[in-house]
């Protein structure tokens, strides 16, 4: 399955307003399926930033790497899996997304992604 | 960080702030230093800049041969480091910068940021002075001026 395909299933999900490949060392966009008012390239350099230092901060608590990371604010959501080490799967979500629905799906592209 | 002319200060402290860039380097495309970051000797700021000129004289004519439009943005990405090579247009003429930065950043944080630097300096620029000639005399003063302002002495 290409990653076009696993994006358009995950911008299916009602209240995602658009979805991303993000390799994590250089923070660029792999591939995308958003909508045109979506910064994907912000999206993608900001969100690996984000997991990276997620990461150093999970080191040095001696904690596992984070599986999900999911920020919430005024005007909508924005949830990122890692997909092995390299990549990471972001979603764009309206804030009266069903967050529950979406966690799975993301966990669900990660996992055909990785 | 040093730079030759006080208006792009403010950009360049936010750019190095958010961006996470260890070495920044602004010069006109001939090679004329702007502004510079990280550099501690004079020698290689002005090897950079000349290099970095040259390395933009190179693509703008190679994408002349391939008859295409300007060639944007290099980016060559080290083990340890990375150096993102962009020209740009400003009020003040066409631009170049070259950035080096490590492992704490990545490539598409520096772009980031690198366009919002582009947008700042075309809002915090002033009208240009009017030119006049250049004289022999004047040369040597304004280049030493220009050296005290990028290295403080």
């Amino acid at each position: 399955m290409t990653l076009s395909a696993v994006l358009d299933d995950l911008t299916r999900e009602p209240g995602v307003r658009g979805a991303l490949v993000v390799s994590v060392a250089d923070g660029l966009v792999v591939a995308d399926a958003l909508m045109e008012d979506v910064d994907g390239g912000a999206v993608a350099a900001l969100t690996s930033s984000l997991l990276r230092r997620m990461r150093g901060v999970a080191q040095l608590l001696g904690q596992a790497a984070p599986q999900l990371v999911h920020l919430v604010g005024g005007e909508g959501s924005l949830l990122a899996a890692p997909a092995g080490e390299e990549l990471l799967v972001v979603a764009v979500a309206r804030p009266e997304v069903n967050v529950g629905a979406v966690r799975l799906a993301l966990r669900r592209a990660a996992e055909r992604v990785r | 960080m040093r730079a030759i002319e006080p208006w792009v200060e403010p950009p360049l402290s936010a750019f190095l702030a958010e961006s996470a860039a260890r070495v920044t380097l602004l010069m006109t495309a001939s090679g004329q230093v702007v502004a510079q970051h990280g550099f501690t000797r004079s020698l290689d700021v002005m090897a950079a800049a000349a290099l970095g000129a040259g390395i933009v004289a190179s693509t703008t004519e190679l994408a002349r041969v391939m008859g295409t439009a300007t060639l944007g943005n290099a980016a060559h990405q080290g083990a340890a480091m990375g150096i993102f090579l962009s020209p740009f247009d400003t009020p003040r003429g066409r631009w170049i910068a070259l950035v080096v930065y490590g492992p704490e950043t990545s490539l598409g944080l520096v772009q980031l940021f690198f366009g919002r630097l582009v947008a700042d300096l075309a809002g915090a620029a002033p009208p240009a002075p009017k030119s006049g000639p250049v004289l022999a005399e004047n040369f040597e003063a304004e280049l030493n001026a220009s050296l005290r302002s990028l290295f403080g002495r």
